[in-house]
């Protein structure tokens, strides 16, 4: 048992992990020209053109106001399913994930049944004798889908924190005299810190990265980051600009990851990179 | 009140994560085209799936493609898990880093990676190209299933095998083995659930001809809505549940055994998120 048995795993991962992260890195550095390929940072540069800029803010934008609506809505329910209101916690629990194993394209896709003109939403409305509301192929539907897709990466980890919580520190602010407000707000919220965080990248990184979502719901070209790149790839063909942004996009995904190791209590096992 | 009110809320929270997956379910039903009118109970649709050749075709290669990847995948990722937990110092460290990059990378980075790679290599982009990429996607969850496992293994378990005659050959395939099983199994069925689910990193690494069913729906979703996708939907989701509620009455057995170690046994499969993108994935989790 003492033998390197990881070693297929390694050329495997090698092969089919590391050099192609090499490739798109090689892609976005050089521009090809009649020599060959040139080192350069034109790829780079194109993204700050306007068009390409008003494309990140967009995608930076949706992907923080979906974070926060999802940290507002999920916050109380992860407290919630965590206190002693429901009996059968975790089966309550495993409820919430199941939609979550429902392939992400087709839980999408539901969303266009409901918001389109003759939707459901609107069928409802009409019937409370309320105007209709058009908002499909718009951010706000976007929004709708990202906040539908990950609400429950921000719920998990926040219960996850909030269970092991000793409830005797709760206790004893309550015995040192801090109202229900106080224990809150000084007590609770700085504990669940860990799992705001990691709910909060875990929300941001595939909302930033989504191109199914801003497709099937946003209607439109290339609304978010996700979508230039496959537009890059799959219409356009320029692999240079198309790897350029798929760089940005990971050193975002990275810098995340920093932030949120920072918080991250120490696991042995877990090395950061 | 208070608690009335917490509960309303929960409610609320619930209804909104289940009510598009009923709505798609309903409408698969609906013996009309239009989504307004409810024209009847039908099965029209289920019919018309059955009879669709490029969904079955996507059908075939889904599942034909999961079942490949997910044994490949599990054998490597075995193998790996173990070397991983017998190595030390930097190469344990460089191996579980590169374990992590596929779960930490978006799926679009890896999928154009992937495909540049193929195109590089000049691999024709199809069946082979789906196969290698589905089999690199699901090896890191087969690892991060396996050592957990490995890590609440006795330490003299194996040596105790020796001192009592087994080869080393016996004492691993009937001892190390046989401890190990459930984390292989998890490890297999995580990895062919998250083959079928895969959307993103199929729709770059796959090639005309080949498609799978994620693929398909996407094109025919692009389209608009199609009631032949609800009843797809409708089936997918239910197969899930079915594989879900399996995995985990699989793990209760498991726990009632009282073999429960420190966390391990406590990962539930549909507790970590079927999103690559998750860090925390393993242990902990509920």
């Amino acid at each position: 048992m003492k033998k390197a048995t990881f070693l297929p795993y390694l050329i495997w991962m090698i092969m089919f992990i590391v050099i192609p992260l090499i490739l798109v890195l090689f892609y976005a550095f050089t521009v090809s020209t009649p020599e060959g390929y040139k080192l350069s940072l034109d790829n780079f540069k194109r993204f700050f053109e306007p068009v390409y800029l008003k494309v990140i803010l967009r995608s930076l934008g949706l992907a923080l106001v979906s974070t926060l609506i999802c940290l507002v809505l999920g916050y109380p329910v992860a407290m919630i399913m965590a206190g002693n209101t429901f009996s059968r916690r975790d089966v309550l629990m495993l409820l919430f994930v199941v939609p979550m194993w429902m392939n992400f394209l087709l839980r999408t896709y539901a969303w266009l049944a409901i918001l389109e003109r003759n939707g459901i939403l609107n069928i409802a409305l009409s019937w409370l004798k309320l105007p209709s509301v058009n908002i499909l192929y718009t951010n706000a539907a976007v929004v709708l889908g990202m906040v539908y897709n990950f609400l429950p990466f921000m719920v998990l980890p926040i219960y996850s924190v909030l269970r092991k919580i000793d409830k005797g520190v709760i206790e004893a602010a309550h015995d040192l005299g801090a109202n229900p407000v106080g224990v809150f707000t000084k007590v609770i919220l700085p504990l669940s810190v860990p799992g705001i965080v990691s709910g909060v990248t875990m929300v941001f990184m595939p909302a930033l990265t989504t191109f199914i979502i801003s497709r099937l719901l946003g209607g439109g070209q290339f609304t978010l980051i996700g979508n230039l790149i496959e537009q890059q790839f799959l219409v356009v063909g320029d692999w240079g600009f198309g790897s350029a942004i798929s760089v940005i996009m990971i050193v975002f995904i990275l810098l995340s990851m920093g932030i949120m190791s920072f918080f991250e209590d120490a696991d042995k096992e877990k090395t950061l990179w | 009140m208070v608690k009335f009110l917490k509960k309303c809320y929960v409610y609320l929270i619930f209804a909104f994560l289940y009510v598009p997956i009923l709505v798609l379910m309903v409408y698969s039903f609906n013996d009309s085209r239009s989504r307004g009118t409810w024209g009847g109970f039908t099965l029209r649709w289920y019919v018309e799936l059955f009879q669709d050749r490029a969904i079955m075709s996507s059908l075939y290669y889904t599942i034909l493609i999961a079942v490949i990847a997910s044994f490949v995948a599990t054998v490597i990722g075995t193998l790996a898990a173990l070397g991983i937990y017998n190595a030390k110092g930097f190469k344990k460290k460089l191996t579980m880093n590169l374990t992590y990059i596929p779960v930490l990378n978006p799926d679009i980075v890896t999928g154009i990676s992937l495909m540049i790679l193929f195109v590089f290599a000049k691999i024709q982009l199809g069946f082979v190209t789906l196969l290698l990429a589905h089999i690199t996607f699901n090896i890191p969850y087969v690892v991060l299933s396996v050592l957990p496992k490995l890590r609440q293994l006795n330490k003299h378990l194996y040596e105790a095998a020796l001192d009592l005659g087994a080869t080393p050959n016996q004492a691993f395939w009937k001892v190390i083995i046989p401890e190990i099983m459930p984390g292989i199994i998890t490890g297999f069925l995580l990895a062919f659930t998250l083959s079928i689910d895969d959307f993103v990193i199929s729709f770059f690494t796959t090639g005309s001809g080949v498609s799978t069913l994620s693929i398909t729906a996407y094109s025919m979703a692009r389209r608009g809505i199609n009631p032949k996708i609800n009843a797809l939907s409708t089936l997918m989701f239910l197969l899930v549940l079915v594989l879900l509620v399996i995995v985990n009455v699989r793990q209760e057995r498991e726990e009632k055994k009282g073999k429960d170690g420190k966390n391990g046994s406590k990962a539930r499969i549909g507790s970590p998120s079927p999103d690559r993108n998750d860090p925390q994935f393993g242990p902990d989790w509920l």
